[in-house]
């Protein structure tokens, strides 16, 4: 009796996220991922500025269903992400851990406050309107609502460091108001945010809510800042030079812009609603009162 | 003629035990007091289980277990409250059918409406509640509200799990330990929701479940170990509780009775106001505090909108509640039925006209049709007092400053209904009503994220939405 | 031939002052109403009760470019006798086809009691004149159509040109002389609710023995409020005016438990009365086949495969 042999494994093929399917660069261009220490983890796509077009294009479909669906449906969703994430920890603990170089335990650590931070803001869906609107007593035979309104699509440049908790703390504000999203995924990092887009793809969320692209921030991002369908960009995650060229891009069609945090952040700390204020508009309604 | 054959929900999937004791600290217990109390379906008068009654020395165990938890779920993070309430709406949400089918054998609902009314209400409050709890500091209530203690929560038969989740949830959300009473004659869904609390490891004594009638509710809002009482029932009970509870720090939150007003314009959306009458009246066969149990209409379609009104309740289906179609089901009670046998009599001995449509009625079990009396005015009884049944009052206006005027006229103030499609005299309308709630071009909507509750002898404090929260407050 | 209510179109004014002067239709209420029916729960005898009554009111429909004489004869062998392995299947209650194929449909039914209808009027899009419209409609008629789908001019309508709409109908109609006229509001091109009700009365007033929601070529095309709405429509007009006019959705009704869904629409709508095929037409093709099959399923106690129904 031969020897039995070491079961060879299959390995993952980690492509982009956009419009809910799982196609390659259409450059066919890919690099190389490596973990903290050096080690090959795996090929991932390199994406081209056609695929940050095609995933404008998915965000913009999708976002008049997203934005139409109701505040609770919305938060449900987002739930339901959580539950899905929760399920896959020992996957996302084991990628964490290889991409940023912490132990195991804090690895999971780090996922359980990425499962909790999209559970804060799962609950966030029904309530933003009631902590923001408001009803003004303006001089005059008037109704007068104001309520907030998502912004639209939203290009998300997710930061380096914090290949999970930092992605889904970037995501999760921005989509749970109602915004569709386009994100480059951490550069150096990119495979927990494709495991992710597997986690997002089976959690009822729409296709095109979540386009995630992976490949070179510097390379992507200027083509997002400067698309003329999109309404807004997250620079959390762009070098302070990038941040700038982006910055000047988004001013040609005045997308609402959230600059890239002076400190370095703590994704643990109590992220606050400023990442969803950032892309909300306020509607204001009026109506005569009379009979 | 097609005739809808038969199509009951089969009542397999529930699982009544033949008697219940309470639920003290996370753990089912014997009543101190030989006291029991037979649960009956309303449909059939068949009884359903026997359940503890409880009595001050079983209430005081509760409220205790509820303070010994108090100090470990007010001092856990937000998040982590967020969580178990959470689970309790995923297990509510997975054991939907069953809970539907339950409350609708203890109440006589139709399936229909515990379906997809109740049930879906009863997850979503409390998943919306869930979403609060880490989220306190952002409501407006300061940077860092605190919670109260031990909540006293007393709940009538109408809509038995949905009122016990208004209760719980926000209670729960801002870190306070409950001790719930269920109305009499419909505990079943609360004892399964215990069991729920069991299933999600919910920390002993957070929620505690106590069942009896009047007494015991008594017991418990004056329970000195009870922090905050919340009740939900008649005016003339809410008045007794305000009463007994002067001189004390407990809070107060009330949701009282109603009588309220649908008013209908002649330029409303004619059959969409027709389906929002039926709705606003017969909806839970009437046994809703905030029904629209006097429709105001304007005088110069009176008699179209009820020549409609007529036709379309000729085509409501009374019957079991557990088929599918039906519309209209059991009266909870026999007490109720009396009640509403009475008033009905009364209106008619005052001088209005009866009319019901032709329907009906199984042998057994408490009913009472689909009833609409016309030719009222203000003075009645039928027009000023609370019937808690189907039974609809039609009263008739000429002009807006009229309708708001009849409206008014009543010590209630819980709900009103508007039907027109001229979006600024519906504002006006709205702004001049002396109610907790306003629908427009709807009636008896419900949701979470929106508060409720009355003005005036309807109560006082709002269930849902942001301003829910502030009853559970130390604010 | 005058038709009740015939002097509101005296003159456009009067017409539009008659038609925005129907109570307004709220999009949620009837939405929730169509939905609340919806979740009616038909069973057993009444399920049997339902799939055949569904199966006598379909309008078999074949309306494609590529349609061929044979693809209708094969078609109107279907309407006479859905099941060939059951002969307790009823026949359907008419073909739907267009006017250059009534002579073949006709021939192929002849006898068999299933009526003929056809298209008309440069169905589905309208955009032709009114001589165009009325010479095919007599073209049809002349080539033995008993029933004509005729479409309404949605351009005019929502121009506010309701007259020209109404004269359309009206000369269509008497194009029609003997057979039956169906009015295809076009519902998912009128967008409000109100527009529907309005449509309705329009195409009553014009002296519409049928309306029917939509061509099927436009989506959406039937859905149950829109057919709420103009159930409403028909029951007023006839306590209006005496006069009874049939309704016919079509388009997207694919399944049993559709078709059962708008049965239960008429009947807790406009009433038992219309659940007649003289008075409700279901306007389908793939439909028959799925009442067929759940026919099967409700007779052997086994789900039934689609190999098992012919496809014609």
């Amino acid at each position: 009796m031969s020897e039995r042999t070491e079961r060879l494994s299959v390995r993952k093929t980690y492509k982009l996220f956009i419009g809910g399917a799982f196609p390659r660069s259409e450059s066919g261009r890919s690099y190389v991922v490596t973990s903290s220490k050096g080690d090959f983890l795996a090929n991932a796509a390199r994406a081209s500025r056609k695929d940050a077009r095609d995933a404008v294009s998915a965000a913009r479909k999708a976002f008049s269903g997203w934005s139409g669906a109701t505040a609770y449906n919305r938060g449900q969703i987002l739930y339901r992400i959580a539950e899905m994430l929760e399920g896959r920890r020992t996957q996302f603990a084991s990628e964490v851990a290889d991409a940023d170089g912490v132990s195991a335990k804090k690895a999971g650590e780090l996922v359980d406050a990425a499962v909790d931070r999209l559970v804060w803001y799962a609950g966030w869906s029904d309530k933003i309107g009631a902590v923001l609107g408001s009803a003004n007593p303006v001089a005059g035979p008037y109704f007068n609502l104001s309520s907030p309104e998502p912004t639209g699509v939203v290009a998300v440049v997710a930061p380096p460091a914090g290949p999970l908790l930092g992605l889904v703390s970037v995501i999760a504000p921005v989509i749970v108001t109602g915004n569709t999203c386009v994100v480059v995924a951490s550069e150096r990092a990119p495979l927990p945010a494709i495991t992710l887009a597997e986690v997002l793809a089976t959690s009822d969320l729409p296709g095109g809510v979540v386009n995630i692209l992976t490949g070179s921030a510097a390379e992507i991002a200027p083509w997002l800042a400067g698309h003329m369908d999109v309404n807004g960009i997250d620079l959390t995650g762009a070098d302070p030079e990038l941040a700038v060229t982006c910055e000047e891009l988004a001013a040609e069609n005045l997308k609402r812009v959230l600059r890239p945090p002076a400190d370095r952040v703590d994704w643990l700390a109590d992220p606050g609603i400023g990442r969803m204020t950032a892309f909300l508009e306020t509607k204001t309604v009026w109506h005569p009162i009379g009979i | 003629m097609f005739e809808y054959a038969p199509a009951p929900e089969s009542r397999d999937i529930v699982d009544i035990r033949p008697s219940y004791g309470l639920f003290i600290n996370g753990e089912w217990v014997e009543p101190q007091g030989e006291g029991r109390h037979k649960t009956v379906n309303p449909a059939t008068e068949e009884v359903l289980a026997e359940v503890a009654w409880a009595g001050e020395a079983d209430v005081d165990r509760a409220v205790q277990a509820a303070a010994k938890a108090f100090p470990v779920w007010s001092a856990m993070p937000g998040a982590e409250r967020a969580k178990y309430l959470f689970r309790i709406a995923r297990i509510i949400q997975e054991r939907a059918r069953e809970l539907a089918v339950l409350e609708t054998l203890d109440n006589g609902k139709p399936i229909r409406e515990s379906r997809d009314v109740d049930l879906p209400l009863v997850a979503a409050h409390f998943f919306y509640y869930a979403g609060w709890a880490d989220k306190l500091a952002y409501a407006g209530f300061g940077p860092d509200p605190r919670p109260l203690g031990v909540a006293g929560q007393v709940i009538p038969w109408n809509f038995p799990l949905l009122m016990l989740a208004w209760k719980i949830a926000p209670a729960l959300a801002c870190g306070n330990t409950v001790v719930l009473k269920p109305a009499e004659t419909t505990p079943l869904t609360a004892l399964a929701f215990a069991d729920i609390c069991r299933q999600a490891d919910l920390p002993a004594g957070v929620v505690n479940i106590v069942t009896g009638a009047g007494e015991t509710g008594a017991a418990l809002v004056n329970h000195p170990g009870v922090d905050k009482v919340a009740f939900t029932g008649s005016t003339e009970v809410g008045r007794l509780i305000a009463g007994s509870l002067a001189g004390t720090r407990k809070k107060l939150t009330l949701e009282l009775g109603g009588k309220a007003a649908n008013i209908v314009f002649e330029d409303a959306p004619l059959d969409q106001a027709v389906e929002g009458i039926v709705n606003g009246i017969f909806f839970n066969q009437g046994h809703v505090c905030c029904a629209g149990s006097r429709l105001l209409v304007q005088e110069s379609i009176a008699a179209d909108l009820l020549e409609a009104l007529k036709r379309r309740l000729g085509t409501l289906r009374l019957g079991d509640p557990l088929d599918k179609n039906t519309d209209i089901g059991a009266i909870n009670s026999a007490e109720q039925l009396a009640r509403i046998r009475e008033l009905s009599e009364a209106g008619e001995a005052e001088g209005a006209e009866r009319w019901s449509p032709a329907c009906p009625i199984p042998e057994r079990g408490y009913w009472f049709p689909p009833t609409v009396f016309t030719g009222v005015a203000q003075s009645h009884r039928i027009a000023r007092e609370e019937i808690f049944g189907p039974v609809l009052s039609v009263l008739t206006f000429r002009t807006p400053a009229e309708a708001v005027e009849k409206a008014n006229n009543t010590p209630y103030g819980l709900s009103a209904g508007v039907w027109t499609e001229k979006g600024s005299r519906m504002l006006w309308m709205a702004s001049r009503l002396r109610a907790g709630v306003v629908w427009s071009n709807t009636f008896n909507r419900f949701d979470p994220a929106s508060p409720f509750g009355g003005y005036k002898e309807s109560g006082y404090g709002r269930e849902g939405g942001r301003h829910g929260l502030e009853a559970y407050l130390a604010v | 031939m005058t038709t009740p209510l015939a002097e509101v179109a005296s003159s456009p004014s009067t017409l539009r002052a008659f038609l925005h002067g129907l109570p307004g239709v709220d999009r949620v209420g009837a939405d929730a109403r169509a939905a609340m029916l919806g979740t009616r729960s038909i069973k057993t005898t009444a399920k049997k009760q339902a799939i055949d009554m569904a199966i006598g009111m379909v309008d078999l429909t074949t309306l494609e470019g590529a349609d061929t004489p044979g693809k209708v004869r094969a078609m109107c062998a279907k309407a006479v006798r859905p099941d060939p392995a059951d002969a307790s299947v009823p026949p359907v209650a008419a073909v739907c086809v267009y006017p250059d194929l009534v002579a073949t449909a006709v021939e192929a039914l002849a006898g068999s009691g299933v009526k003929v209808a056809s298209v008309a009027t440069s169905f589905p899009s309208g955009r032709s004149s009114l001589e165009v419209k009325v010479a095919e409609t007599s073209l049809a008629v002349a080539a033995g159509a008993a029933e004509i789908d005729m479409v309404i001019d949605r351009g005019a309508f929502l121009a506010g040109d309701y007259l020209k709409v109404y004269e359309e109908i009206v000369a269509t109609k008497e194009a029609c002389a003997d057979a039956h006229l169906k009015v295809i509001l076009e519902t998912g091109e009128l967008a409000t609710y109100d527009n529907v009700r309005r449509a309705s009365w329009l195409a009553m007033i014009a002296g519409a023995d049928f309306i029917k929601t939509s061509t099927g070529k436009v989506s959406p095309a039937a859905t149950l409020p829109v057919t709420l709405v103009m159930l409403e429509a028909v029951r007023d007009f006839l306590a209006a005016t005496g006069r009874k006019v049939g309704v016919k959705p079509a388009g997207g009704i694919r399944t049993t438990k559709d078709a059962i869904k708008y049965l239960v629409l008429v009947n807790e709508t406009a009433g038992p009365d219309w659940l007649d095929p003289d008075w409700f037409r279901l306007g389908a093709s793939s439909l028959l086949n799925d009442l067929l099959m759940q026919r099967q399923k409700m007779a052997t106690g086994r789900y039934a495969g689609p190999d098992y129904f012919t496809l014609d």
